[in-house]
């Protein structure tokens, strides 16, 4: 079975837990004789290609397909609906420039097509027209490779996948990893909520990383139960030794990381540290990662008072994320909604017990981690200070932890993955 | 017989020692917190800009007019330090100008700290510190006292009074001063001992700040018509004080600006042209009878349009990190321990809390200048971390 696969980013190159569980999933298909065909905007060329083909939508030339516009435009006529890089000011310019618009966008597909857009690849302000550039490329590569199913991952992808669904007939699978409910909490942006549901609509299945956020996608996005399956995300450390480091501070080490962003709770986080710093000064806090977030987090830490036994290390990667985990003694999530959750894996994989919000997707699937509400200070406080204070809670959680996540395979998630695939060809 | 009026040059030099990008892996592993680098490439620029040539300057000056031309320097301990290790050149040509007899030495806080604000007993201590190495090297042992930015308030004066000092300089703020001019000499309400020389703002900013402003109404400046503006300020008082960062001369106003030959030609032209005489700060605080006491209950210092502690103490990044380096004073006290003591210092230098500072206005031009930071969150993370580290130090030490 072959899948044409769009993803976003893809090991090395990552902004979040998306290129991970991409690159988990890819091999663990490999493992099931499922041949992918992966699409990402701006492949750098040093990404892993041992378990699925890279192709880089800045490469693809679309030259020698037929330049057949009106055909093609036909067929993927709606991706335009929101490229939002006209703002019309007044309605009596508005036909004009309708006019003037339609004149450039054919102009500018022959450009784009003839020349390789150039995509950045990177989350940035004018995501919404790569979204819909990347789109018009993911038609272009279904007319060109041979595949039995699209799979695309989250809203930035769904296009290309209904591009390619239209183009070549052939089925359609999303996947998941986050809504806007998710990033944005009751504050959704509609363009990426209209996107996303569309997305779904047009899917033969919808695979989602939790039931947390199956309910989400149900209820919120009006999707029929029937065709949305959940699909737990796993984890993959093989060849990965824990890190020999140096502790240079005598306290024991809290930490937060991931993006500073409504999403992950971190104002909690921080009001939970101040707590425990009242009962129990031999501790520092860490906050690592960046978002938009981290400022107003900065100026809390320092009318709270705590600011040095609170610190902020900035956005990690590779090693670092490593090094992190292997200073903490604790690891928190307090995610207000986190579809999966993949950072407390990667803690506890390192021996760090950890507590995650019960907000959270990975909270389904793990039993030897504290559980709390996001918003319960009071019982994070004390989650923490009992993992600190009490060493037979800490070194079971580590040790119980350990083993259940060794046991998260993303064989076994593969699997799933690819008994949905098989649904969607009878 | 009438006393003539006077003008009196002061220049501040500093530098401070700017931070290292210091981890929060670095906490308890490594404990050396300077960018030694950039320290030295800045100190060595600013001397080979602004220093040198400007003393030289000066120099020439002083052998072309001899005791008719005065000037003074507040030189931090930090700079100071610095100068030695990085430009000895640059500190032997302040050697040259205490000779000359023409130049006044100010005493100041060692490491250009805030102590004044918060702590009666570092803040001694640093002033006696920095006294006595102004007294190793220009040979004199400094009776007019400055503050750090020239931060003033009654109490911080009367305090001065107490350790010594005759006379003090500070901002000729305008929401202390109301109708009064800035062009007399004035004293402390508390210690009337102590003489106040006010800067005068708008004539010293004329060249610090807006030299090279070509969007400014009264561009260019030149020798004459700034003769007049001293004449006419002139009218009404006594003393025209002129107080600026010395790096004004080649560095915010670089060369091209033409700032070096207006300086060369301006003494001659107020000689020349008016019976305005050089004097030193202390030669002001002598010659001039104060004409009334001054109120400043509230601290002012020569920073931005508010002219308060604000640029440094502004917000809750630097009310944090300035209380939480100052709860240690006690124990680095019972620390004693030479590197500790040192670093303390260092650590206390008002510029780690400038780079705090999130008043992006009309000011952050001056904020910018020799800012190592992006944004104040990264100064104040990076400041915790080091403080952090030297927590752990004197905690260690303590328990020895």
């Amino acid at each position: 079975m072959k899948v044409l696969m769009f993803g976003w980013e893809f090991p090395p190159h990552i902004a979040g837990g998306l290129g991970t569980a991409c690159y988990g999933m890819v091999r663990g298909l490999a493992y099931h004789d499922v041949d992918v065909l992966f699409v990402m905007p701006s492949a750098s060329g040093d990404e892993d290609e041992r378990y699925a083909k890279i192709i880089n939508a800045s490469d693809i030339e679309a030259s020698d397909v037929r330049l057949d516009h009106q055909e093609f435009l036909e067929k993927v006529k709606f991706l335009r609906v929101w490229s939002n890089i006209v703002p019309y000011v007044d309605p009596r310019d508005f036909s004009t420039l309708v006019e003037r618009e339609k004149m450039a966008q054919a102009e500018s597909f022959r450009i784009n097509f003839k020349q390789k857009y150039k995509f950045s690849g990177k989350y940035g302000s004018n995501l919404m027209e790569e979204v819909v550039r990347y789109a018009m490329v993911g038609g272009t590569i279904a007319t060109q490779q041979e595949f039995d199913v699209i799979h695309s991952h989250d809203w930035l992808t769904y296009m290309a996948g209904i591009a390619a669904k239209r183009v070549s007939g052939k089925p359609l699978v999303i996947h998941v990893h986050a809504t806007e409910y998710d990033r944005s909490g009751e504050n959704v942006n509609p363009d990426v909520f209209r996107l996303e549901k569309m997305g779904m609509e047009a899917a033969d299945k919808v695979i989602t990383v939790s039931n947390l956020t199956r309910n989400i996608v149900i209820n919120k996005y009006g999707i029929n139960p029937d065709k949305v399956v959940t699909v737990h995300n796993a984890v993959d450390f093989s060849g990965r030794d824990n890190l020999e480091i140096h502790r240079g501070v005598p306290e024991k080490v809290v930490t937060f990381l991931g993006r500073i962003t409504y999403q992950k709770g971190p104002e909690y986080f921080i009001e939970a540290a101040n707590k425990v710093l009242q009962k129990y000064p031999n501790v520092r806090f860490v906050m690592a990662g960046s978002g938009d977030l981290l400022n107003r987090s900065i100026r809390r830490v320092a009318k709270l008072g705590i600011a040095t036994k609170f610190h902020f290390t900035g956005f990690l990667r590779g090693a670092d994320v490593h090094k992190m985990f292997a200073f903490s003694d604790v690891y928190v999530m307090p995610s207000v909604s986190e579809p999966f959750g993949i950072s407390p894996l990667e803690a506890m994989r390192t021996g760090v017990p950890s507590i995650i919000s019960k907000q959270s997707g990975v909270a389904e699937v793990l039993k030897h981690s504290i559980k709390v509400d996001f918003w319960d200070i009071d019982a994070m406080a004390d989650a923490i200070y009992a993992l600190l204070k009490y060493p037979a809670l800490s070194s079971m959680c580590s040790k119980k932890g350990l083993e259940e996540v060794n046991a998260l395979k993303w064989n076994n998630a593969a699997l799933k993955v690819k008994d949905v695939y098989l649904s969607t060809l009878k | 017989m009438e006393t003539k009026p006077s003008i009196c040059f002061y220049f501040q030099v500093h530098q401070p020692d700017r931070l290292r990008q210091y981890r929060f892996f670095d906490i308890g592993n490594d404990s050396h917190y300077y960018d030694d680098f950039a320290n030295r490439t800045i100190v060595r620029r600013v001397a080979q800009r602004c220093y040198i040539p400007m003393n030289n300057l000066l120099l020439e000056l002083i052998s072309t007019f001899g005791k008719k031309v005065k000037f003074a320097f507040s030189i931090s301990g930090a700079v100071i330090e610095q100068l030695e290790m990085y430009v000895p050149e640059a500190l032997d040509s302040f050697k040259q100008l205490a000779k000359t007899g023409c130049v006044e030495f100010l005493a100041e806080t060692y490491s250009h700290s805030l102590s004044s604000l918060v702590s009666q007993t570092e803040f001694e201590k640093q002033v006696k510190l920095h006294s006595a190495l102004i007294q190793k090297y220009f040979g004199k042992k400094p009776k007019c006292f400055r503050n750090t930015e020239l931060i003033y308030s009654d109490e911080i004066g009367a305090k001065v009074a107490k350790m010594g000092f005759t006379s003090i300089l500070t901002e000729g703020a305008r929401h202390i001063l109301g109708w009064k001019s800035p062009n007399y000499v004035y004293t402390n309400p508390i210690n009337p001992k102590l003489k106040l020389l006010l800067r005068n703002f708008n004539l010293s900013d004329d060249i610090a700040f807006r030299f090279s402003d070509r969007s400014w109404a009264k561009w260019p400046v030149n020798v004459d018509k700034y003769v007049d503006w001293l004449n006419d300020s002139l009218k009404d008082g006594e003393v025209v004080n002129l107080f600026m960062d010395y790096e004004t001369f080649g560095e915010h106003q670089n060369e091209n600006s033409g700032i070096f030959d207006f300086f060369r030609a301006l003494p001659e032209a107020i000689l020349n042209r008016t019976d305005i005489e050089f004097c030193t700060p202390s030669e002001v605080a002598k010659k001039h009878h104060p004409v009334s006491a001054l109120n400043v209950p509230f601290a002012i210092s020569w920073a931005d349009e508010e002219r308060d502690t604000t640029a440094w103490l502004g917000n809750e990044l630097q009310n944090e990190a300035f209380s939480k380096l100052y709860e240690l004073e006690d124990k680095v006290i019972a620390a004693d321990d030479e590197q500790l003591s040192k670093d303390y210092m260092r650590l206390q230098e008002s510029d780690h809390f400038y780079y705090m500072c999130t008043k992006f206005f009309s000011d952050g031009v001056v904020h910018n200048y020799f800012n190592p930071y992006d944004t104040p969150y990264e100064a104040f993370i990076n400041y915790m971390n080091v403080l952090s580290d030297f927590i752990l130090r004197v905690d260690k030490r303590l328990k020895q």
